[in-house]
């Protein structure tokens, strides 16, 4: 992918708001992959964590949104127990998701309705209730 | 000493297993548990996101009762033990949110709860060699691997649980109970967590991950201090069976439950079924039932 760096670019609106919604200093991020290589999901994801906030960093707002990264994150911490920068990782991919939650119209990352027989039954509270707060608007 | 004890929406439907057999054995080991009247779930996942405070309502409430009520506050499943405990966290360190959530909920919390995993409770109130000397039955043989997940452990600045990286208190405790602990390199890795219900494909292999290093490594039995990794790892083995035609099914325990064993409960309260992969044969090999 060819991108343009403008200081325009790089003090855009979006990474501001993911940072607001994180309370994290993505400026830290210094590239080095840590988070990426620990990551127990990452081999599912389109982009490393690293590369999620290195896009939004430089404003690739449909870019980052647009892949599954953020969404496949399980909220383990590992990236943020290892980062040497002392990035929050799992607060950005957090707020990245809330970026696309808290849009006006709904916007649902899984459907209750499309879940397969037994399941309801099957699958315990507790995944229930952290997936919903991670996956519906 | 009795404990005021939450024990989260799981703990009462689809893992009573882990409830009934960690509340009989502090009978045996000499404290109650004393559960919270009016609970509520605490959420299930720590909020994230930093802007908002509505999600930490719930667990906010929890405290704020629990405080009423005593002075310290104990759970079993390791996600309630990280919501509950990083929302303390929260009351003690940043006095502007707990001023707004308190008027929020018209409570007066002031962070002044501890909260412990009941692992804690063993390791420091009743203590490793004081167990070791009360087990009846004592593990011997039985090779067990301790799977921490992530949510006791993480952040570990704020749960102040143990090492991030090495911890040891899980394999203390088997020790105690006579077991051989099974050292694997997956013990603190997530097994997806919540991902069983957004990409399920990509929990089984997690916990494909998860329990072929612990085989690997020589594990009869894997052991769990939560109700949403035991689904992915135990229940979650259909799953994997369908991926990975050779896979051969472990059974994967509570602590609670090997604890049950030790202290010489009767296996028919120990609830067995409700694990997946049934341990009965196993424990009969080993003549621990
Ligand atoms: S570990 Fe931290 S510094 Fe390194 S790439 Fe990830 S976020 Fe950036
Ligand atoms: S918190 Fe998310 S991004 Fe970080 S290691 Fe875990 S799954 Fe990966
Ligand atoms: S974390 Fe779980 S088991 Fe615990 S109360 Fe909340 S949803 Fe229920
Ligand atoms: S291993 Fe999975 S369920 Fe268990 S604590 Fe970690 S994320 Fe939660």
């Amino acid at each position: 992918m060819k991108i343009e760096l403008t200081r325009q670019k790089v003090h855009n609106e979006f990474a501001k708001k993911v940072e607001l919604i994180s309370g994290q200093n993505l400026f830290a991020c210094y590239q080095c992959g840590n988070c990426t290589a620990g990551c127990p999901i990452s081999f599912a994801m389109e982009i490393g964590p690293h590369e999620a906030i290195r896009y939004t960093l430089l404003g690739l707002e449909e870019e980052v949104l647009g892949v599954n990264t953020f969404w496949l994150c399980a909220s383990c911490l590992q990236c943020t127990s290892r980062c040497p920068k002392g990035i929050d990782i799992a607060r950005v991919m957090d707020a990245l998701r809330m970026v696309v939650l808290r849009r006006k119209e709904r916007r649902d990352h899984i459907q209750i309705s499309e879940f397969p027989e037994g399941f309801l039954e099957k699958v315990p509270q507790i995944a229930f209730i952290s997936g919903f707060r991670k996956f519906l608007s | 000493m009795d404990y005021l004890y939450f024990p989260g929406c799981t703990l009462y439907t689809k893992a009573k297993n882990f409830d009934q057999t960690a509340r009989n054995c502090s009978l045996l080991l000499g404290f109650e548990l004393k559960e919270l009247p009016n609970w509520t779930c605490c959420g299930a996942t720590f909020p994230l996101a930093t802007d908002n405070l509505m999600a930490l309502l719930p667990p906010a409430r929890i405290l704020a009762s629990a405080r009423e009520q005593g002075t310290v506050l104990t759970t079993l499943c390791a996600v309630c033990f990280n919501v509950i405990k990083r929302t303390n966290r929260l009351f003690q360190e940043d006095g502007e949110k707990r001023d707004k959530i308190n008027n929020f909920i018209e409570k007066n919390y002031q962070g002044d709860l501890r909260v412990v995993h009941y692992l804690e409770i063993l390791k420091q109130e009743v203590g490793f060699p004081q167990l070791k000397e009360r087990v009846k039955r004592p593990l011997t043989g039985l090779r067990a691997a301790p799977y921490y997940g992530c949510m006791l452990l993480r952040p570990f600045e704020e749960m102040e649980f143990d090492d991030k990286e090495r911890p040891t208190i899980f394999e203390g405790f088997l020790e105690a109970l006579g077991a051989k602990v099974v050292e694997f390199p997956y013990k603190i890795e997530c097994c997806g967590s919540f991902q069983s219900v957004g990409s399920p494909d990509v929990a089984t292999e997690c916990a494909y991950k998860i329990l072929g290093s612990a085989m690997k490594n020589g594990a009869e039995v894997v052991v769990s201090t939560c109700p949403m990794c035991t689904f992915n790892i135990d229940h979650k083995q259909s799953d994997i069976k369908q991926k990975y035609l050779d896979f051969k099914t472990i059974p994967v325990l509570y602590f609670t439950q090997l604890l049950g064993i030790a202290m010489g409960l009767d296996h028919r309260t120990l609830g067995f079924e409700q694990n997946f992969v049934d341990p009965l044969p196993l424990l009969k090999g080993k003549g621990l039932v």
